[in-house]
């Protein structure tokens, strides 16, 4: 059977999606939690440029480029944050850091 | 504009004192509380010039319309005529007085600034009242007079006891006032309107003399009067209101709260004229009120509660007037006696103060010669209490009330012989008073000699005290009539039934007799046999007796047992009643909910995420089923 591609390219967005979400809500290792949301972040990217090539627009590649820089932007932050927990805590498990909770 | 500027300028620096006490200094309160009773006392003079110079034409002023409904307006009018030119006169004059000998009396109190707030607003409260041109306005004045002898009662609110003083004049104060209110209502239902002259005009239209709705509505008037003025039954609140300090007890006093009733009275005197039965019902309150407070007074040992019950006793006296149609006498009587009662007080606070916070009589004594100039103006007070015959002011009103209470129409023997008993109980408790505090030995150091601006509003009232008689005298005596002619607009005169010359002389010697008895009998037993008063009175009974005076006769646990203890039984069954559970419930159900809320934030990354999920889940739901209308 035919899958147009724009169907197919938002399936596999949305399968990264999903795929993302959950790593991100089933693990523990904080670094890992990072890089899933780095895949989610992506997963949007992909749908946005699918929708952009869609309807013969460049918005969507656009934002794909918006995208990037903020997924950069939050590496950067995240990963001193993933340090400065290292260095306190001795671990990378996210439930030890649950010291801010009310 | 005039009028309206009388209560206003107390009202607006109670005001300023309310908000700013804690900043202004010493000096800058005691000119604003001051200062704007004396503009206000200046104001009411050239009102008062202004009404007797229209040949005592009213001055009406409107300055607002309060309220206005189909059927119904109440406006805040204020109406100068005979009767509140008298009232207004004699509330900031004496009014001007207290607050002056009082920046000498509370001097070093840390509170000096409320202190003056709530005084201002007591004087501008019961110049409302006074001026009222309509019940509605006059009520609130009513009510403001309550609150503020609440707040001023419970000055030193530190010790609960002066709490429970001050919540229980407003308690039992508030019971004459649920009468008033009832009066005020069927008023406007039988009349259409709570204006006063109004009202005076259609009540002769309306009723009958002797009408059972008139008849009820003058006994719920003086159900009103009887509680603010401490009549019996409702008397019981005025003697532990020495709580507050000595000029609060003045103010209460002379010029403003216990007058209310007898205002009251004189302001609705068609609806009593209608009632005769009420008219009755005042004059016997009036008459019993006067003896059994004398009797109180008798063997109290506390200075205040002395002169407390003498004002009752006083009051009394002009509850009889009023009962007896002798409308002029009572104001009259009112008049004098707010100058020798504050003049007492100021006197009795100014030995409070000298022997540093000492009330009980027994411990003071030979005072005489330390504090002359006070033996001095508290002896022309209590000459004037006594009523000494000729020289003094409180001889000419009072006599006036014992003569016309036999021969004015609604007179009667036995109101005479009550007024001539409560004249030698006046004797007796005024001079026993004076003879142990003044003469004696001396028990107690003088700690503080009272200052010029204590003693300067002493002598002032002490001069009024004396000359204020000299307006009005009797038949026997030269037969000037100054103040009834001046009241003659508003009150109609007293019916005099026996016009005898030989028989008001007999009166009057009489009463002088007995006043002089009462100050023969105070002396033999304090100053020349103390030892036989104490053997009279531990004979059997007389000791029960004594005690049973001094409590008051008792009311207070009449009332306790009757009504406080019943009350605090039925509040304590009812105290888990449904309602209560319906809100206990809403406060344990608010709980839970915080109680998750907090858990929800445990701190854990994983969750918040979860979180996040599902609230995007559930948005997209929506939009989702928004959109296709699934």
């Amino acid at each position: 059977m035919n899958i147009h591609p724009t169907t197919a390219g938002l399936l596999l967005a949305g399968i990264l999606f999903v795929l993302g979400l959950i790593s991100v809500l089933i693990r523990r290792n904080i670094i890992f939690m990072l890089l899933s949301v780095e895949i989610m972040l992506n997963a949007a990217g992909l749908a946005f440029v699918v929708a952009a090539s869609h309807w013969g627009q460049p918005d969507g590649q656009v934002m794909f480029m918006f995208i990037l820089a903020m997924a950069a932007a939050e590496v950067s932050v995240g990963l001193a944050l993933i340090l400065q927990l290292y260095h306190q805590l001795r671990t990378l498990d996210s439930d030890e850091a649950s010291r801010m909770r009310g | 504009m005039l009028p309206a500027l009388i209560p206003a300028i107390p009202f607006f620096s109670a005001c300023i004192l309310m908000l700013w006490w804690k900043r202004l200094n010493h000096i800058s309160v005691t000119v604003i509380a001051c200062g704007s009773i004396a503009l206000s006392s200046l104001i009411a003079l050239i009102v008062a010039a202004t009404v007797a110079g229209q040949d005592q034409l009213p001055l009406v002023q409107h300055v607002w319309q309060w309220m206005q409904v189909p059927g119904f307006t109440a406006g805040i009018d204020f109406r100068m005529d005979a009767l509140s030119v008298v009232f207004t006169l004699v509330i900031t004059i004496v009014g001007l007085l207290i607050h002056v000998y009082a920046t000498g009396y509370m001097q070093e109190d840390e509170d000096y600034g409320r202190f003056f707030a709530c005084m201002n607003l007591f004087v501008g409260s019961m110049l409302v009242l006074v001026m009222a041109d309509n019940l509605l306005l006059l009520y609130l004045g009513w009510e403001g007079v309550g609150l503020c002898s609440y707040l001023l009662i419970g000055f030193w609110y530190k010790d609960p006891a002066n709490g429970y003083a001050a919540r229980k004049a407003f308690i039992v104060t508030r019971v004459g006032d649920t009468a008033m209110a009832v009066a005020l209502f069927m008023l406007y239902q039988y009349t259409g309107t709570l204006n006063i002259p109004e009202i005076l005009q259609e009540t002769g239209g309306l009723w009958t003399r002797g009408d059972g709705v008139v008849t009820l509505i003058a006994l719920l008037l003086l159900g009103g009067a009887v509680g603010k003025s401490a009549q019996l039954p409702l008397q019981t609140w005025l003697p532990d209101a020495m709580a507050g300090p000595t000029p609060v007890s003045a103010l209460i006093h002379a010029a403003t709260m216990v007058t209310a009733g007898v205002y009251l009275i004189a302001r609705m005197h068609s609806v009593f004229e209608l009632a005769p039965a009420a008219q009755t019902a005042t004059a016997v309150i009036g008459a019993v009120t006067l003896v059994i407070a004398g009797f109180s007074a008798l063997v109290q040992t506390d200075i205040k509660r002395v002169l407390a019950y003498s004002t009752i006793s006083q009051i009394g006296y002009m509850f009889l007037a009023l009962g007896c149609g002798a409308w002029s006498a009572a104001i009259f009587h009112f008049v004098t006696h707010a100058f020798f009662k504050a003049l007492l007080f100021m006197a009795a606070g100014a030995v409070i103060v000298a022997l540093h916070h000492e009330q009980d009589m027994f411990k003071m004594g030979g005072l005489r010669k330390q504090l002359p100039g006070v033996f001095w103006v508290f002896l022309i007070g209590a000459a004037s209490l006594t009523a000494i015959p000729f020289v003094t002011a409180g001889f000419y009103s009072k006599d006036q009330i014992i003569w016309l209470s036999w021969s004015a129409a609604g007179g009667h023997t036995a109101y005479w012989l009550a007024g001539l008993l409560g004249a030698l109980l006046t004797g007796m408790y005024t001079f026993r008073m004076v003879f142990l505090v003044f003469y004696g030995e001396v028990k107690t150091k003088v700690h503080r000699i009272p200052g010029p601006v204590m003693m300067v509003p002493l002598y002032i009232l002490a001069f009024l005290s004396t000359v204020a008689g000299f307006i009005e005298l009797p038949h026997t005596l030269g037969h000037v009539t100054i103040f009834s002619n001046w009241l003659q607009p508003v009150l109609p005169a007293v019916e005099v039934l026996h016009e005898s010359l030989a028989m008001e002389w007999l009166s009057q010697l009489i009463s002088a007799a007995l006043a002089l008895g009462g100050i023969w009998l105070a002396w033999h037993w304090v100053i020349k046999k103390p030892g036989g008063m104490t053997e009279f009175l531990s004979m059997p009974g007389q000791l029960w007796l004594q005690g049973f005076w001094r409590r008051g006769w008792d009311m207070d646990a009449l009332y306790d047992a009757l009504m406080v203890k019943p009350f605090v039984y039925f509040s304590d069954i009812n105290s888990k009643d449904l309602i209560d559970k319906i809100y206990t419930g809403l406060a344990q159900l608010m709980g839970w909910c915080h109680n998750m809320m907090a858990r929800t934030q445990s701190g854990v990354l994983r969750w918040y995420i979860m979180g996040v999920v599902l609230g995007a889940v559930a948005l997209l739901s929506v939009l989702i089923w928004r959109l296709y209308e699934i």
